[in-house]
């Protein structure tokens, strides 16, 4: 604002100062910028982030107990959890279990029998007769409640409704790491036979660097042939990574599906040609998810080293050989280094989203073959476990972000292209 | 990348041995695409070839079944709003994009790009959570934004790329002979950047059309999309009309790559005039 | 423009014709979907209800399937969001969803009263449609020489009868209490000792199916059973038997149904609690419980009627294959309703993680 001052300084037709001018029009030129973007900005906000970040706030609440039993949630939140709750807590617990409407106790015994198993017949079978426990003297009620279930006279029944009653908790986060806390508030494993999410995790990445490794076993002799014939022969084979590329994930699992069975074209030929004799299980385990997976993402590999190995010249090449090095050398020593870019942008890409696959291992893998988003879909749906779905999707978005922020880091978000 | 003469037997042993890996990866990728197209024209329901006949059976299904026609129906319809939205919104936020630098613009970015990033269960199980409090699930409508959403990236990363080429004097030209923005902006840039639009427009239709998992989570039996019709057929039992479905899934692809491909053709053209 | 104009063009032609060419069943008027279990069974329900009742009692309906656990219920109550007006349900699920007021009550004097229906097929907020049986049943092509299997033991005796075994997926009713019988159970002891013992039942069969944990190929849907069967990928398999009997009648195979250790249950129509269309899915469960229409079903699938009206006009020569006929009664159990309302929904999922691990 200082150089307004200057006697000298330039002006345009109008008498302003061209700098103000030039200011005044970039400053209109951001405005028009970001005047363009608004609108799919606010669309994705209102239909894409919004929701993404209401589902992740439920991994963090516990809403069942203070929606549906309010008071008793508040009485069971100040008791210091020694022994059993005062006798006044009790009596608001089954004042309100006689009140409880059908759905919202539904919803509490589904998540009190999260915590421990057979809470739900027990609560059923209190809640019948709260009507006959609400009168009881408060010295009486505890013993109203044994005389209805002998295992409200142990400690932990109460506590975990008391884990219940706070409305935002770690109970769904530990749970996707098969954690949970015991009755002193210690973080403790699940119970045995009950874990599943940490191995399924692994698993996930397990699936995940795999099948990134077999694509680029298998997309860097092609993409290196590619890049190095002539331009019409080139074009012609590139049709057979675009096609795979262009068709749908479903179709090309589909036929993964039928090629693979028992009585599927690939035993039929492996068994006319004598490799094996009895029809081999293909599908519905961990071969076909690898099959199908890699099937599906090699041109994801293929495409960014092509294009990087097309623009090196072929003349290092042929300038290592001429210089004695034999071909696997000049190779891995020259050719190599220089894809790194392509080889890191495919390999990042495939690992990226190898971690969010569903649908292929839903249907070529059996169930120790699914990865984490078959799970948070069981969660989300059929097993109708919100919180925990909300969870695991937290921590497979955790990971994808992770990875993406080394691809942005190595590749640049702007690289991301297309075809 | 012919052999030299003065390769040794070697060399020229790993000449062959490399085009018969190449030759493998290549029948890999492509003969599971091609056998499938066969089965749906078998006489028999049977997966085994040699087929014992020739049959249009299974399209005759396909066209004959009510819910087979609305999954169809359905999936034009979701895929063509989705495509006007994502790419009404995608080539607007492009020219924004492109038009000055400002602070925050890689996080905006980075907004702008989320869809094609984050695990499409987790988009599709927010969406159906979100949009199931605000009644839009069971309706085209949510599919449509839902779709959009997922679309919108690769409008703008194809229109980004058409812009990078793009010689801002012609719009400048433009202005001062006197044309208004909106003016120039048909007359000028629209015409250049097409190819880019389009090619947007048709990523975002094919991600629609062959959309699963968000179809999984949001739509109800009225609003089945083929693909969301096809899992459940797969589900149920693998019929050959499930082979005709991909069939159709299958000469849709070949078609939209096409015309990518004479659009890119038409960028380059262009480009050489312009550049 | 003119690219983008003529995709524009042709994909609102394309949707213009199609909307055109098919008659739509969004478009009339009374329509509701119904979600069932699949293949021969839904197929059976079509001919018997769904295809008549647009004729009948104008009301069109359209099909969905479902998985049998009470969440798919539970999400479309709690979001609001309903796909489905009537769904066909097992006993136990009805029961529960009734308890959490998942599920509407019925109205019982449009159906008629509850005394219409035999007992246990008449609950508050559900209505009896079938019986039905799981099963186990063998290929008997497979089995021409040597002994064949017979009892609900031999499913689980994999050195006898070497070979894989095919299993239902999606949750662990019958499969708890068949592996409970195959260790040594008699099928009267069998509910009893679940009402007693509830962990210690449970672990027993988790353990019973551990021993042949490796040998499993998992079924998702009814005719999946058959079709493992008929495509030679498990020797045997557990099935319901309506679906094993389409597959003998209607596909001429020769597959040999078990009939010792099986569980028998009813399905019944019910209603999600608070759907805006209740009075369509009564309208469709009063079609489909009288005596009539019930009986029609028999005519497709092996599985009984719930009314005694409906079973006097059922066809005598599909008698002997229903589950509730005398001589396939040696060693049955009837699934525990109540049981199963307290403890479905925590073994499905328990069951799930068993299967991943």
């Amino acid at each position: 604002m200082a150089s307004t001052a200057e006697p000298d300084a330039m002006m345009a037709a109008d008498g302003v100062p061209l700098k103000i001018r030039l200011r005044r029009a970039e400053r209109m030129r951001k405005v028009w910028a970001l005047a363009l973007i608004a609108p799919l900005f606010v669309f994705l906000i209102v239909a894409f982030v919004f929701p993404i970040l209401s589902l992740l706030t439920i991994s963090v609440e516990d809403p069942e107990v203070n929606d549906a039993l309010p008071r008793t949630a508040e009485a069971f939140r100040e008791w210091d959890g020694q022994g059993f709750p005062p006798t006044e807590t009790m009596v608001v617990f089954a004042e309100e279990l006689a009140m409880a409407d059908r759905g919202g106790f539904g919803r509490v015994s589904k998540r009190l029998n999260y915590d421990i198993s057979g809470f739900r017949s027990m609560l059923k079978k209190t809640a019948r007769a709260a009507d006959d426990l609400a009168p009881l003297s408060p010295d009486a009620i505890h013993e109203g409640f044994i005389d209805i279930d002998s295992d409200w006279a142990d400690p932990a029944y109460w506590l975990a409704v008391k884990r219940a009653s706070v409305r935002y908790s770690d109970y769904y986060m530990l749970w996707a790491i098969d954690l949970r806390r015991d009755g002193t508030g210690e973080i403790v494993d699940v119970a045995e036979g009950r874990a599943i999410y940490v191995e399924v995790l692994i698993r996930t990445i397990e699936i995940s660097f795999a099948v990134t490794v077999l694509c680029f076993v298998l997309g860097l002799p092609i993409a290196y042939l590619l890049a190095t014939l002539p331009t019409r022969r080139s074009n012609l084979l590139l049709i057979l990574v675009l096609l795979p590329f262009w068709t749908s994930l479903l179709v090309r699992t589909t036929s993964w599906l039928v090629l693979l069975q028992n009585e599927g074209l690939v035993n039929d030929t492996a068994i006319w040609l004598g490799l094996w004799n009895e029809p081999q299980e293909l599908v519905r385990n961990r071969f076909g998810v690898y099959v199908a997976m890699v099937h599906i993402l090699l041109p994801f590999m293929v495409l960014p080293m092509y294009s990087v190995m097309k623009g090196i010249n072929p003349w290092h090449m042929r300038a290592a050989a001429s210089l004695g090095a034999p071909g696997w050398k000049a190779f891995l020593k020259v050719y190599l280094p220089q894809c790194m870019p392509g080889v890191g942008a495919g390999t990042l890409l495939v690992f990226i989203l190898s971690l969010g696959y569903y649908i292929t291992p839903a249907l070529v893998g059996g169930p120790e073959d699914q990865m984490i988003s078959y799970w948070i879909a069981e969660n989300m749906g059929r097993l109708a476990n919100w919180g925990l779905g909300a969870a695991l999707s937290a921590i497979l978005l955790a990971l994808t972000v992770v990875m993406f922020l080394v691809y942005n880091r190595f590749v640049g978000i702007d690289r991301l292209k297309v075809s | 990348m012919a052999l030299p003469s003065y390769a040794t037997p070697l060399d020229r042993a790993w000449y062959v041995g490399f085009r018969v890996i190449c030759a493998a990866v290549f029948a890999f990728l492509i003969v599971p695409i091609l056998v499938i197209i066969p089965l749906g024209f078998n006489s028999e329901p049977y997966f085994t070839y040699p087929m014992p006949g020739f049959s249009l059976r299974w399209y005759e299904e396909f066209f004959n079944s009510p819910q087979w026609l609305l999954g169809l129906r359905n999936s034009i319809i979701v895929g063509f709003f989705a495509t006007l939205v994502a790419t009404v919104l995608g080539t607007l936020a492009a020219l924004g994009l492109n038009r000055a630098e400002y602070p925050g613009k890689p996080a905006i970015l980075a907004v702008l790009i989320s869809p094609i990033i984050v695990p499409i269960v987790i988009t599709a199980a927010g969406m159906y959570y979100f949009y199931s409090r605000i009644g839009l699930t069971g309706s085209l409508a949510g599919l449509v934004f839902a779709h959009a959403t997922i679309g919108v990236p690769f409008v703008v990363i194809t229109v980004s790329a058409t812009l990078a080429g793009f010689d801002n004097n012609l719009v400048r030209a433009g202005a001062s002979l006197g044309a208004s923005p909106v003016r120039v902006f048909f007359k000028v840039t629209m015409p250049l950047i097409l190819p880019g639009v389009v090619s947007g427009a048709l990523f975002a239709f094919i991600t629609s059309w062959d959309e699963l998992v968000i179809a999984i989570f949001l739509a109800t039996t009225e609003e089945h999309t083929l693909p969301r019709r096809m899992w459940s057929g797969i589900r149920e039992l693998l019929s050959p009309t499930i082979m005709a479905v991909a069939t159709l899934l299958i000469l849709t692809s070949i078609a939209l790559m096409v015309t990518m491909e004479l659009l890119r053709r038409r960028t380059e053209r262009l480009r050489g005039i312009s550049g | 423009m003119k690219g983008f104009v003529g995709v524009s063009a042709a994909a609102l032609t394309g949707a213009a014709l199609v909307g055109l060419s098919a008659t739509s069943p969004a478009q009339a008027e009374d329509t509701i979907t119904v979600a069932s279990w699949g293949g021969a069974y839904s197929a059976s329900q079509r001919e018997a209800y769904y295809k008549p009742a647009a004729k009948e009692v104008d009301l069109v309906v359209l099909e969905d399937e479902w998985g049998g656990s009470l969440s798919e219920i539970r999400v479309q109550v709690e979001t609001g969001d309903y796909k489905w007006h009537v769904i066909d349900s097992e006993s136990g699920t009805a029961m529960a969803g009734c308890d959490e007021g998942l599920l509407a009550e019925i109205d019982w004097e449009m159906m008629g009263g509850m005394d219409r229906f035999l007992p246990g097929a008449a609950l508050d907020c559900a209505v009896g449609t079938i019986s039905w049986a799981t099963v186990y049943a063998y290929d008997g092509d497979s089995f021409m020489d040597g002994e064949t299997p017979s009892t609900i033991a031999d499913f689980f005796d994999t050195e006898k009868f070497p070979g894989k075994r095919g299993l239902y997926a999606k949750g662990m009713g019958a499969t708890l209490e068949m592996a409970l019988m195959a260790d040594g159970m008699s099928a009267s002891e069998v509910n009893a000792y679940l009402h007693e013992n509830d962990e210690e039942a449970v672990a027993r069969a988790f353990a019973k199916l551990d021993t042949i944990k490796d040998d499993i190929i998992w079924w998702d849907t009814g005719s999946m059973a058959p079709q493992l069967l008929s495509d030679g990928e498990v020797v045997m398999t557990t099935g319901w038997n309506g679906r094993i009997y389409d597959a003998i009648v209607n596909e001429g195979k020769n597959f040999v149904i078990v009939w010792d250790g099986q569980t028998i249950d009813y399905d019944l129509w019910v209603t999600p609690a608070g759907h805006p269309e209740y009075d369509l899915a009564m309208k469709f469960i009063e079609y489909a419980s009288r005596p009539e229409v019930m009986a029609r079903q028999s005519q497709y699938i092996s599985y009984g009627p719930t009314t005694t009206e409906a079973a006097e006009l059922v066809n005598p020569d599909i008698l002997r294959d229903l589950p509730t006929s005398p001589a396939n009664l040696g060693n049955a159990l009837w699934v525990d309703t109540v049981w199963w309302a307290d403890h479905e929904e925590e073994l499905t999922e328990r069951f799930q993680v068993w299967r991943a691990q």
